[in-house]
């Protein structure tokens, strides 16, 4: 963790570069291979149960708790308008409790395939989870979700959801010791090659006052390219897979808008849902749903790193003055063009490939970074320095020296895997060989998983070690309110009886009612401001007591 | 389905869920000189990893929607 230096007001964080608080999601393919009629939503609710009980041998007092949903809003437009509850898509109603009940399954499958599968499950299962590393592992429709803590750099973004990974491994290995239930996998991937497509969104801490066009317009050329360095890799191309091949991204082909508020149907480039989990009139959270889930670690820092710099260009005004032509069309092109060759219009007339557009992103990047000083390798703020090289080697790598990208840019990694079958056994791209590859890549498990294959040979670089990641499954990050939330679970967990990214609710005998603990400052409660209090109580009662009695508004909040 | 995962589907025993996979971190330029070397031995280990029944497999993975 670095020492950030603080500053007066905005975010606390040095400006200009790649840090920001920021967090991923992750939405996993799930498939019982003994089971396969089996209902996903049972089968995720299971993923959650299973790692609740996983916890609770680790703490005792049991280690999850309900989460509040009293601040979600997934209506909320950032171009500041709010659907209407009856016009939108349930899928869209995210703020719903949590509870797995007949009428949920019956919304997300219809009532028929409730009757079919006819398993009497359907009473209550655990549907969400708070964790003492500060994320949320929970059931989004159809696939358990794991939310990352709030970190404030790109390093801690890949060491917090590689703890997803292993949080959710953990969840596998216990169904796979249970003889009752069939064992279920998990794909850190994007689709099922059939047309559907599931999430690994990021998310990004944002003044409000920076209008919601410039992000838009700055962020939409890069969105288009950053594919080339952060793209998983596919076999097949159109959302159905029906024309052999392969592309740089997962997600690319389910892309058919360049705004929008959705992120099931009709998916935008730009997502406006304006959740802040914050102070609202101070933040906006970006919402980013266009990128691929990493299993890559080189890859998923540049994801993270790249955008906050980016953000930083808008914030400060100088974003690259370029406009792709049709930019849905041109996310297509550059996803089907594994060569780096394919040129893309600019509304200007110059025509560009996508590594052109991302040299023209770094440059302008280098330099904001350059004259605000977070890029200085020792007086800097310790990230962006970093950020800057591995993102000017990679694209120098692509350009010129495919093997060494091949080492860090996850959809070459892939690609190169691909390539040895099809050379030693002589296959087309549609031979299902392929397919089980490109799915296997990202199956979880060790021992199964094809990125870990080549993570064990050294075949792709660690850029963070093991034992930090293992580490990051119950450690929350230090340095946002993060911390608190997850000390306040692992610490007091049978006391807390729901938890948000904004808030912690306990019930303390003592206290007549609920206590909700506000956290609408991310770059509060953490380690540093609330270490001492968790270092000094034992037991909650005390602890709230500290925490609420000084003043009336409590350090964390 | 006639994957490898059927054949003994309750034989993993509870040790294994404490299993966190690790490697002794490397030097990026020794990790990146390993890449280019042994293709074939790579794509023997990765023949006794995949799945049994390619076809099958891929085709019963099917996912409901998401975001």
């Amino acid at each position: 963790m670095t020492a950030a230096p603080e500053r007066a007001g905005g975010g606390g964080l040095p400006a200009g570069g790649a840090m920001r608080v920021m967090g991923a999601e992750t939405e996993y393919g799930i498939h019982a291979p003994s089971a396969p009629g089996a209902n996903a939503t049972m089968m995720s609710s299971r993923v959650v149960q299973a790692y609740a009980q996983v916890t609770r041998q680790r703490a005792a007092g049991g280690a999850e708790t309900r989460w509040d949903y009293t601040d979600e809003e997934p209506l909320h437009d950032a171009r500041g308008w709010t659907l209407e509850r009856a016009s939108a898509h349930p899928s869209q109603l995210t703020d719903q409790p949590p509870v797995l009940d007949a009428e949920a399954v019956a919304l997300a499958y219809g009532r028929e395939e409730l009757e079919l599968d006819g398993e009497d499950e359907s009473g209550s299962l655990l549907m969400n989870m708070v964790l003492g590393n500060g994320a949320r592992l929970y059931v989004d429709h159809a696939h358990p979700e794991y939310s990352s803590a709030e970190v404030t750099n790109p390093r801690d973004a890949v060491i917090w959801d590689a703890a997803g990974d292993l949080v959710a491994l953990a969840a596998v290995r216990r169904l796979a010791a249970d003889p009752e239930l069939p064992p279920v996998n998990l794909y850190k991937n994007n689709t099922d090659n059939k047309s559907v497509s599931y999430g690994s969104h990021e998310n990004y801490l944002m003044p409000r006052s920076v209008p919601f066009g410039d992000i838009v317009r700055g962020l939409t050329p890069f969105f288009v390219t950053r594919q080339i360095i952060c793209g998983a890799g596919r076999v097949g191309l159109g959302q159905d897979s029906s024309t052999p091949g392969y592309q740089i991204s997962q997600r690319a082909d389910f892309f058919e808008a360049e705004v929008g508020l959705e992120t099931t149907i009709r998916r935008p480039i730009i997502n406006t849902r304006d959740e802040p989990h914050a102070t609202a009139d101070k933040y906006r959270r970006l919402h980013v749903i266009i990128g691929d889930a990493n299993l890559s670690q080189s890859s998923n820092y540049l994801k993270f790193g790249t955008t906050a710099m980016v953000l930083s260009l808008i914030e400060a005004g100088l974003a690259p003055k370029v406009e792709v032509h049709e930019p849905v069309a041109a996310l297509q092109t550059v996803s089907h063009d594994t060569s780096l060759t394919a040129k893309l219009r600019l509304l200007d007339g110059r025509r560009v490939t996508a590594l052109d557009l991302q040299w023209i992103y770094h440059e302008a990047a280098a330099k904001l970074a350059q004259d605000t000083g977070v890029a200085d390798a020792v007086d800097g703020d310790g990230h962006t320095h970093q950020v800057l090289e591995r993102w000017a080697a990679t694209l120098t790598q692509l350009d010129s020296d495919r093997n060494a990208a091949a080492t860090s840019v996850e959809w070459l990694a892939k690609l190169s895997l691909l390539e040895g079958y099809r050379n030693r056994d002589n296959l087309a791209w549609g031979d299902a060989r392929l397919g089980l590859v490109d799915l296997q890549w990202a199956d979880i498990r060790p021992e199964k998983g094809l990125y870990y294959r080549f993570l064990a040979r050294n075949r792709m670089q660690r850029i963070v070690d093991d034992g930090a990641i293992a580490a990051a499954m119950t450690e929350p990050p230090s340095d946002t309110r993060a911390f608190f939330r997850g000390r306040c679970i692992s610490s007091f967990g049978k006391d807390v009886v729901g938890a948000s990214w904004d808030s912690v609710i306990f019930d303390v005998p003592g206290y007549g009612r609920l206590q909700r603990v506000p956290t609408r400052e991310p770059l509060r409660g953490t380690k540093a401001l609330t270490g001492g209090l968790f270092a000094r109580h034992r037991a909650a009662g005390p602890f709230l007591a500290e925490l609420l009695g000084h003043n009336t508004a409590p350090p964390a909040a | 389905m006639a994957g490898q995962e059927q054949q003994k589907p309750q034989s993993h025993d509870s040790q294994v869920e404490d299993e966190i996979p690790e490697a002794p971190p490397a030097a990026p330029e020794a990790q990146a000189s390993a890449a280019t070397q042994g293709v074939d031995d790579l794509l023997d280990e990765i023949d006794g990893v995949l799945e049994s029944n390619a076809e099958e497999f891929v085709r019963a993975f099917v996912q409901k929607g998401g975001q």
